[in-house]
């Protein structure tokens, strides 16, 4: 029984997808990558190098041929540098589906709302397939979902802070309200925060920090692997009531 | 020689179409994209659209980032 989820149309088997920022290097991001089992990466547009051209490349390491790569547009922080850099990342790879992030202020790197609906609105019409970035507000969901989002993105906390789901009752009245996927983006900090998201019902989670700064950074990938899976299947079995006093688990009959 | 402003940084290079620049520079093609004056070059048409002075492009690629 292989158990799938679908945004805009593509399927994927991993309900987990990585950043590749803040790696030792390119080696370590591509066996934390490979460790994760992640089928999707979110990447970084940005200038090139101009005076450096033996500089390596993301690509050489993990190739977009078998790992889809979801361009973002982290570090903008207006509607038009998001779209203008998306408009590039589009002609440098030719990719649609996009991780669209307005950011609001640098210290939280909360999203600014204003931004992210109007740039949504701007790249749907433009033929991307936005992913987006948002406050864990069902309301704001449902608006950017009426906007062309293609897939609710809330933080759980803070970006690269590690907190875990601040507000598990927000997250879950997210996915009940979406018809698109919901994916916890941001704020996961260890394996069991990862399996509380899936757990609530959402049909991903996206980090970077969590297992770029780990020790062991591929330890983590496969850590978070297994959090994923388990809090997926954790949520499809249903679990138990939960109630205020012991139940034995031993039959009360036939005691000596 | 036409004098452009590359990534932010004023340079002089020689004149010719943008995908002699990319050349240039040593960049695969296949792995950058151009914005010339805010408005995307497709790759197609690289080859085809000369610089002329006082041009802002953008020469970006895909780096490692998260969120």
């Amino acid at each position: 029984m292989t158990d799938q989820w679908s945004v805009a149309g593509r399927s994927f088997t991993s309900r987990l997808i990585v950043g590749t920022g803040k790696y030792k290097d390119f080696e370590q991001n591509a066996a934390a990558v490979a460790a994760s089992g992640a089928q999707i990466v979110t990447v970084a547009v940005r200038r090139v190098n101009v005076s450096d051209r033996t500089a390596p490349m993301l690509t050489d390491y993990i190739d977009p041929k078998k790992i889809t790569y979801l361009p973002n547009t982290a570090g903008c922080f207006n509607a038009d540098d998001a779209i203008r850099t998306l408009r590039l990342a589009r002609e440098a790879g030719g990719w649609d589906l996009v991780k669209l992030e307005v950011l609001g202020e640098a210290k939280t790197l909360y999203p600014n709302m204003r931004e992210t609906l109007e740039a949504t609105e701007v790249l749907a019409k433009e033929g991307f397939l936005p992913m987006v970035y948002c406050v864990d507000d069902p309301i704001a969901a449902k608006q950017l979902e009426d906007a062309g989002a293609v897939a609710i993105m809330p933080l759980g906390a803070p970006i690269g802070s590690g907190l875990g789901i601040q507000n598990r009752v927000t997250i879950r009245l997210i996915v009940e309200g979406a018809s698109v996927p919901v994916l916890v983006d941001a704020g996961v900090g260890t394996a069991s925060d990862a399996a509380v998201a899936m757990e609530l019902g959402c049909d991903g989670v996206l980090m970077n920090t969590a297992i770029a700064e780990a020790k062991d950074p591929v330890r983590m990938a496969r850590a978070m692997k297994l959090a994923v899976e388990a809090g997926r299947d954790a949520y499809l079995s249903g679990r138990m009531g939960q109630r205020r006093y012991a139940d034995p688990s031993s039959p009360l009959a036939g005691l000596i | 020689m036409v004098s452009i402003i590359l990534n932010g940084d004023e340079r002089q290079v020689r004149s010719g179409s943008i995908a002699d620049l990319v050349a240039s520079l040593g960049l695969d093609v296949k792995k950058v994209a151009v914005e010339r004056n805010r408005e995307i070059v497709p790759r197609s048409t690289l080859a085809d659209v000369a610089l002329a002075e006082g041009d802002a492009l953008e020469i970006v690629h895909f780096v490692g980032g998260g969120c």
